[in-house]
């Protein structure tokens, strides 16, 4: 797509969202990544120090440098997610720091969504808690690939290698019942530095990498799904009274690829019509281009001069989308006010937006204990549930497992126009017939 | 690695375009920021991504201070002229003549005059949506800012009660009167955004690159000798080989004396930089919350 330079920099980029109760020291994690790492200039350093000598007793806190708002310095915690950006020679990573306290679910779902590892801080103190549980279980609901249990104040047990393996024993006891494939433990001191960019010399038992050679090195591959091209229409393109004549007939579609991999030639189906045509082009500002794949952004043209409009899919002929307007999903509730059954909700989900209501309360999950609660009468604020739900018109989807981008959703309340919820979509039960050929062109 | 990976500002440019397309389907009035500096550079060169061969489907707006480089100014009109964007221009003057900016006894910034000049344009043109470069890594205030970013119907931003932003599922819907602040560059670092520029070949304003310039020093750094605040008998008035990291007015940009004369050599230099970038905007330095209070008070 765009021409490729030769750069002495990082070429690839690495999400991560770091997660801990109130005093676990996340911010000092991260604070202690970005000094060892050398990603801090003096100006930052500076206002590290004036603060430490206005409010720390002259001790610089690590904290201060992520904990950016007034408000949150007053109080001590971290209102809302705060990125953070840095790079070594080897990787560029975005950090998603995500709060431990109350707002915690809504904070972690948003920090997390996009990430392709996680880090679950644990206290050697006080080991596994009841919030290490509910991190754990999000990451394995949100399908990230990868997580790390960062086993902190390492100092205050004595570097004890038996309680480490404790607390490893414990996590142990109830991740299979997850799906998280690649877990790692590593055992450190984020306030002095032990084992985050620099080994430690308390640990010698430890063989392990370091936090950060591990964030470096862990392989990520692909993310995405290459496997059954999705586009959904974001934008239609169609110049206004062109100056160029070649343009007159110019009716590209614009979007984000959001599966699989299109090439010209290729036989596409447009969604909800089910008419099928072919490429004719793949469009971009630096020229047409051989194939795109996912997650792409490109506008494509098509033989037939159909009628497409945003909130339309466009996709290929194998590994076909689910098709239904009765949907079933685990979803994770962001508002104060509880979600009822019976109420009416816009979903957005992909570049569509339709009315849906909520027709049964499945399942509530007890995160602390992994079990599931039947018919709960609602749910609140940072419950997850599986939920039924009936849309307006039928919507083109995959299994949230199989695909991250066509298997989630928002919910909006109406009126306020909250986001209210974010929806995982569990696996279509029939997929879209290509057989239901009475509109081919 | 995969022949199906996108490096790293391959993939930050298929985020900004999607976000940009997303205000383009969800927004009926939207707007974009362009002040000419290196940031809304990126961005306009991403919209012609996002929106070509159609005519960008959103005019460029600037708040212009007064206190503007020149050089900037003209950077911003010659570029608009050349991709054929509608340009609005609303002047911090007009707002003071016309009493909905009202100048504090003795301030002398436009900084704080240019909120409710932005609001007002806002209103005169019942835009929507604002889309504007800011930058995550820029600012403390700025790290927790959202993609799309909700402000009431006085243009206020309130950091505890943001919508959560979960996959690549954005929420514009509004009611009337609210607005929403698009930031498509939330992901990107200062050395992402001159490595696009390097990449795109795209043009920047000259005083971003190494010259000879008359600098007074004050508050700790050297700063552009200009009419405005003209130098005290007492200052320290040198001739330096400067340049501009960040461009704010010109009474409070910091110059860097820096040799850098081309793209490449300030890629170079901001890799070996010990300071941030925001550390030469003497506007952020007033006190530790000072972004922080701008933006809840409508500021982008």
């Amino acid at each position: 797509m765009t021409k490729t330079v030769s750069t002495p920099r990082p070429t690839e980029i690495l999400r991560f969202n770091t997660c801990g109760s109130v005093d676990d020291g996340k911010s000092t994690l991260i604070g202690r990544l970005l000094y060892d790492s050398k990603s801090l200039m003096e100006d930052q350093l500076e206002a590290l120090e004036r603060s430490a000598d206005i409010t720390g007793g002259g001790q610089v806190n690590l904290a201060n440098l992520t904990d950016g708002l007034r408000a949150e310095r007053e109080q001590g915690i971290t209102i809302d997610v705060a990125y953070r950006y840095f790079a070594t020679p080897r990787r560029k990573f975005i950090i998603a720091d995500t709060p431990g306290h109350i707002q915690y679910t809504r904070n972690m779902v948003t920090g997390a969504s996009a990430a392709n590892l996680s880090i679950v801080l644990v206290d050697a103190r006080l080991g596994v808690i009841e919030q290490s549980r509910r991190h754990t279980y999000l990451a394995s609901l949100l399908r990230i690939p990868h997580l790390v249990v960062a086993v902190n104040k390492m100092d205050l047990v004595g570097w004890s290698e038996a309680r480490f393996n404790e607390i490893r024993a414990e996590f142990e006891k109830f991740l299979p019942r997850l799906d998280i494939k690649d877990v790692k433990f590593i055992p450190i001191s984020a306030l002095n530095g032990d084992n985050v960019v620099d080994a430690s010399v308390h640990t010698p038992w430890y063989p392990g990498p370091t936090l950060l050679h591990h964030l470096e090195t862990v392989h990520i591959g692909s993310d995405w799904n290459l496997n059954g091209l999705r586009l959904p229409v974001q934008w239609v393109n169609r110049p206004n009274n062109p100056t160029d004549p070649r343009l007159h007939d110019f009716r590209g579609f614009s979007g984000q690829i959001a599966g699989g991999i299109v090439r010209p030639g290729q036989k596409v189906m447009v969604l909800p019509g089910g008419q099928v045509t072919t490429v004719k082009e793949i469009w971009t500002y630096d020229g047409p281009v051989a194939e795109a794949f996912c997650p792409q952004s490109i506008t494509l043209l098509l033989d037939d001069d159909i009628d497409v409009s945003r909130g339309n899919m466009i996709i290929g002929q194998n590994h076909l989308p689910g098709s239904s307007s009765e949907l079933i999903a685990n979803v994770c509730w962001m508002h104060q006010r509880p979600l009822v059954a019976g109420k009416k909700y816009w979903l957005k989900h992909t570049t569509h937006t339709v009315q849906v209501a909520v027709t049964a309360l499945n399942h509530r999950l007890d995160i602390s204990t992994f079990e599931t609660l039947p018919a709960p009468a609602e749910l609140a604020l940072n419950d997850i549930g599986e939920i039924r739900l009936r849309t307006a018109s039928p919507i083109f989807f995959d299994g949230y497992e199989t695909n991250r981008l066509t298997g989630s959703f928002i919910l909006i309340e109406q009126g306020t126009h909250a986001t209210v919820a974010a929806g995982m979509l569990l696996p279509p039960r029939e997929v879209v017939r290509p057989d239901a050929t009475d509109f081919v062109i | 690695m995969s022949d199906y990976h996108l490096d790293h500002l391959q993939y930050l440019e298929t985020e900004a375009i999607h976000v940009m397309r997303e205000v383009a389907g969800e927004f009926e009035r939207p707007a974009l920021l362009f002040s000419g500096g290196k940031d809304s550079i990126c961005l306009l060169r991403l919209a012609e991504k996002a929106f070509r061969p159609s005519d960008l489907p959103l005019p460029l707006l600037n708040v212009d201070t007064g206190h503007h480089f020149p050089e900037l100014n003209t950077f911003r009109d010659a570029r608009a002229k050349e991709l054929g964007a509608k340009l609005i221009i609303r002047r911090v003057e007009d707002a003071i003549a016309a009493g909905f900016a009202t100048p504090a006894p003795g301030e002398v910034s436009r900084n704080r005059l240019q909120i409710p000049t932005l609001l007002a344009a806002i209103e005169e043109f019942r835009f929507d949506c604002c889309i504007g470069g800011a930058r995550r890594d820029e600012e403390k205030a700025r790290a927790k800012e959202r993609f799309f970013s909700f402000r009431d119907s006085f243009g206020q931003w309130d950091p505890k009660n943001q919508r959560p932003e979960i996959w690549n599922l954005y929420n514009g819907r509004l009611n009337p009167g609210e607005n929403m602040r698009v930031f498509p560059l939330s992901n990107w670092t200062e050395q992402d955004v001159w490595e696009y520029i390097r990449r795109e070949q795209l043009a920047v304003p000259s005083i971003y690159f190494s010259h000879r310039r008359t600098c007074v020093r004050r508050g700790g750094q050297w700063l552009p000798v200009n009419d405005i605040v003209p130098p005290k008998p007492n200052e320290d008035v040198r001739e330096l080989v400067v340049r501009v990291r960040t461009i704010g007015d010109i009474i409070s940009t910091g110059l860097v004396e820096s040799p850098a004369d081309s793209v490449d050599d300030i890629i170079v230099e901001i890799a070996a930089a010990r300071v941030t970038e925001r550390g030469s905007r003497a506007d952020d330095k007033s006190s530790e919350a000072a972004m922080e209070d701008r933006k809840k008070a409508g500021y982008f």
